[in-house]
Formats: structure tokens, C-alpha cells, sequence
């Protein structure tokens, strides 16, 4: 038996530049920032003032009464999942042959702080009973199998900021190995609160360029200060190739392969010699049957920390040698913030339309660009990619030394 | 206190409409909850402690189960606060 192929048939996404695929592209494409200062009472408290909180409410976008029984990072599943799914052309399959695969970092972290402040000031028969469907990690993907009635199996990886890669990646295989013919995936975050954020200062993590919140997120710049927390996600549906043939979708391009692997250096900190993301891009060459001449774009993890963006570029130099010459490099979280969980999942939303349009989106805020910086990186404008086959990669890293590299093929 | 049937009702109607985003026109005494409008276990449980704050009556747990109808609930908030 000759192996499944999977493609992708179906895009959604709400994000912080656009509520959804359509208005986030093209305002990736015009070099939108979708950072703002925030105007809560709390922001004043942390030292970071300012987030990437998505463009469109979920309450232009729901009924009220969904609102309450769902997470904010369960409303942006549902939401994604439902233009991706309409996207696909709502395709009839049996439902034993559907699957759902949609990660996030933290999870309802925001329900949980809610409710335990109601529970402090009210008490425990105050506090909803819908706290735990809502606080759960899986509560995305829960909802979306559940409105779907997907049966062939609902799961949730978690890997920090490498969740919604490894999501695909793990839908990818699903369909793979024949556990499923349609598989709907991603992530999604929703943890813009005084709490999450004042932790991620401690780490020294966040930007704190508060005068200036749309020039904060600014990768590969030699000023560079850390990452801007957005929110958000992105939805891929993934289907099997015969199967989305058969049917007359509209195939927008191909997954060929994925790579995994896992620093063993630190529990936050890059490893500097990148060993764990060359060996990630490897694999997923190995596996998508490609060689490093094929790859013409990559959507970078690149947060817009010192340590980090650096330690990826000389990782990938050295994966890719000369080939990363002709490599185009985006960091489109200097538009969308970093999405945590739903980072990898916009960005191969991201990379399945540069891939479409032939165009690779361009990195905004390089003022001075770090002369550290090893790769080609696509600045200010967007740039057209050749004709014929290519191949694209998008890569993604987590807290706890997790590498997700997944592989993109035109078709 | 006492309050009357029709009271409660409008009250309860405001807490349904609330929670389970049903239109209000909908919600009739001779309701069942779970088969005509749809409010799950969870939901239920905000009906009850939202009707216990409106209307200052205790519902214990065991009592729940009972309130079957809109109805139902109706007669054991009036009962309760009598």
C-alpha cells in the first residue's frame, strides 16, 4: 500500500490582525502591527502595558450564551474551526473517520483566575459549574469535536509554545496512519491577565518598551527585548489526498513531513548551539522525502527575545548549510505577537497562503538588523517566491526544550 | 415573605433566559427543562443558585432533581418562601 498523503482543505483563524484568514493575511502582507497598550485597570500594576489581543471580539462572533459556557480560548476554537470547516465546503464524512487535534499552552487560565476570585469574594456555591470544561486544556478541542461530532479521536498535545505544531503534527500523522480521512487542527491562546503576564515578566520574558507597544515586537533587531503576548489562533483542516480528491475539494497544498525533537539543556533557556532544532529540521526532511535545495520559506519561531532568535538562526544555518541562502525568512509575530499555543498553528495558516499567493509575508520593526543574524530574513515588504515546486518550513519551539518543525509542500 | 406565581415566574424566565439564552416567549410552566429548553446539569445548577440569590429560598440538592417543568420550580420557590 502506497503511503496516506495529507493535504490541507480548509483554513480558519481569528487572530490579532484579523478576524479572520482573509483580513489576517492581507494586513500581514501591509506589515499591520496588531499590538496595542492595553487599557485594563491592571495593566498599570505589571511591567509590561501593552499585548496583541485579537482584532474581532468573540462576541461579534457568537451568541451570548455560547460566550458564557466557553473559555475565551475555547470561543477562538470554535471560531477558527468554523470559517476552516466552511472553508473545507463543510464536507459529509463518516463521523468515525473525523478527528480534532487542537492544543494550547495553558489552557482556560483566564476561567481559572475568574472563578477563584469569585470563590474568594463569594464563596464556593458562586463559582460556575462550568469552570472545569472551561479551565481544561483539551476544552478546545473538546468543543470543537463535540460540535463536529468528530469519533475518530479528540486530543490536545501540550508543549508550550510549540503546541499548535505539534497539534498538526499529531493530525498529520492521525491521517497517516489511517486512524482518519479529515482531521481538524491547531491552537488557540487566550491568556492576556495580569497573572500570566506579570509571570512572564518575572522571567524577563515580555518587552517592556511601553512607550512604543507597535515597535515592541521586533525579531532579528539588534534592540530587541523580548516577546509581546498575543492571542488568537489558527485552525488547519487536514485531509487525507484521495479522499479530499474524490470529494472535488479545493487543495491548497500538502504536508509532506514533520520533525520532533527535545533540547535536554534547560527548562526555558535555548540551547545556543540549537543542536535539538537541527536535528528537528533534519528529521522532517527525512521524512517529507525532501532535501534542503527544495525549501524556499520558513515562518520563524523567532519570539523577538535576545537569546532565542539568535540560537534559531544558527540552528538553521547550520541544518540548512548553503541552502539557507535561498531560504526567505518571515517572523510574522513582529505583526501578531507570539500566540504561545497557537503560535505554530497561525503561522502554518500563514505559510499554507504564502505558499498560495507565491509571496512570503514580511518581518516588521528591523531598524538595526542583528548582525549576529545568519539568515535571509524577508524585511518590511513582502517578496514574491519562484515558480514550479517549493517547499516551506515553519517551526516551533516550547518551554521544556520541545522542537516542532513541520514541512510544507506546493502541489 | 410570599411571593406570587406569576412573580416567580418572570423572575425565573429572566434567569433562563440568562443562562440557556432561550427566548423568553418560550418558557412556559408546563416546560421540562431538559427535553423542551435544552438546560443541561450544568446549566441547571446556575439556574438554581441564581434562583436562590433572586429570590432569597434554599434549594437544596436533593430537591433539584424534583424540578422537572419550569412549573415545577415555579411551585417550590413560592412554597419555600412562604
Amino acid at each position: 500500500m502506497s503511503r496516506r498523503r495529507v493535504v490541507v482543505t480548509g483554513l480558519g483563524a481569528t487572530t490579532p490582525i484579523g478576524g479572520d484568514v482573509t483580513s489576517s493575511w492581507s494586513a500581514l502582507l501591509a506589515g499591520t502591527s496588531g499590538v496595542r497598550s492595553l487599557t485594563e485597570e491592571w495593566a498599570q500594576t505589571i511591567p509590561v502595558h501593552f499585548a496583541a489581543r485579537v482584532a474581532v471580539e468573540p462576541s461579534e462572533q457568537m451568541e451570548r450564551v455560547e460566550l458564557r459556557r466557553l473559555d475565551r480560548s475555547e470561543q477562538f476554537a470554535l471560531i477558527a474551526s468554523r470559517e476552516a470547516w466552511k472553508d473545507a465546503g463543510s464536507p459529509e464524512l463518516d463521523k468515525e473517520r473525523l478527528g480534532v487535534v487542537i492544543a494550547s499552552g495553558i489552557g482556560g487560565v483566564t476561567t481559572l483566575l475568574d472563578q477563584y476570585d469569585i470563590y474568594k469574594e463569594k464563596g464556593a456555591r458562586l463559582v460556575s459549574p462550568h469552570t472545569v470544561p472551561m479551565l481544561m486544556p483539551n476544552g478546545p478541542a473538546a468543543n470543537v469535536g463535540l460540535e463536529l461530532q468528530a469519533r475518530a479521536g479528540v486530543h490536545t498535545p501540550v508543549s508550550a509554545c510549540a503546541s499548535g505544531a505539534e497539534a498538526i503534527g499529531y493530525a498529520f500523522d492521525m491521517i497517516r496512519n489511517d486512524r482518519a480521512d479529515i482531521v481538524v487542527s491547531g491552537g488557540v491562546e487566550a491568556a492576556v491577565h495580569a497573572l500570566p503576564m506579570a509571570a512572564f515578566a518575572a522571567m524577563k520574558a515580555l518587552s517592556t518598551r511601553n512607550d512604543e507597544p507597535q515597535r515592541a515586537s521586533r525579531p532579528y533587531d539588534l534592540h530587541r527585548d523580548g516577546f509581546v503576548l498575543g492571542e488568537g489562533g489558527g485552525i488547519l483542516v487536514l485531509e487525507e489526498y484521495e479522499h479530499a480528491k474524490a470529494r472535488g475539494a479545493t487543495i491548497y497544498c500538502e504536508i509532506a513531513g514533520q520533525g520532533l525533537s527535545s533540547d535536554g539543556y534547560h527548562i526555558a533557556a535555548p540551547d545556543p548551539d540549537g543542536a535539538g532544532v537541527q536535528r528537528a529540521v533534519k528529521f522532517a526532511l527525512r521524512d517529507s522525502g525532501l532535501t534542503t535545495k527544495d525549501i524556499v520559506h520558513l515562518n520563524a519561531h523567532a519570539t523577538s527575545t535576545p537569546a532565542g532568535d539568535i540560537a534559531e538562526a544558527n540552528a538553521l544555518r547550520a541544518a540548512l548549510g548553503a541552502d539557507a541562502d535561498h531560504v526567505a525568512v518571515s517572523a510574522t509575530k513582529s505583526m501578531t505577537g507570539h500566540l504561545l499555543g497557537g503560535a505554530g498553528a497561525i503561522e502554518s495558516v500563514f505559510i499554507v497562503k504564502t505558499l498560495q499567493d507565491r509571496l512570503a509575508p514580511p518581518t516588521i520593526n528591523i531598524e538595526d538588523l542583528d548582525p549576529a543574524v545568519t539568515v535571509d530574513v524577508v524585511r518590511d515588504k513582502p517578496r514574491a517566491l519562484p515558480a514550479g515546486d517549493i517547499a516551506a518550513l515553519n517551526d516551533s519551539f516550547g518551554f521544556g526544550g520541545h522542537n516542532v518543525v513541520l514541512v510544507f509542500k506546493s502541489i | 415573605m410570599s411571593l406570587s406565581q406569576a412573580d416567580v415566574l418572570a423572575g425565573l424566565k429572566e434567569i433562563v433566559v440568562e443562562v440557556a439564552g432561550i427566548p423568553a416567549e418560550s418558557i412556559e410552566l408546563d416546560k421540562n427543562f431538559t427535553t423542551d429548553l435544552e438546560v443541561d446539569s450544568l446549566s441547571m445548577v446556575e439556574v438554581v443558585v441564581a434562583a436562590e440569590e433572586r429570590f432569597g429560598v434554599k434549594i437544596p440538592d436533593d430537591a433539584v432533581e424534583g424540578l422537572v417543568t419550569v412549573g415545577d420550580a415555579v411551585n417550590f420557590i413560592v412554597d419555600a418562601a412562604k
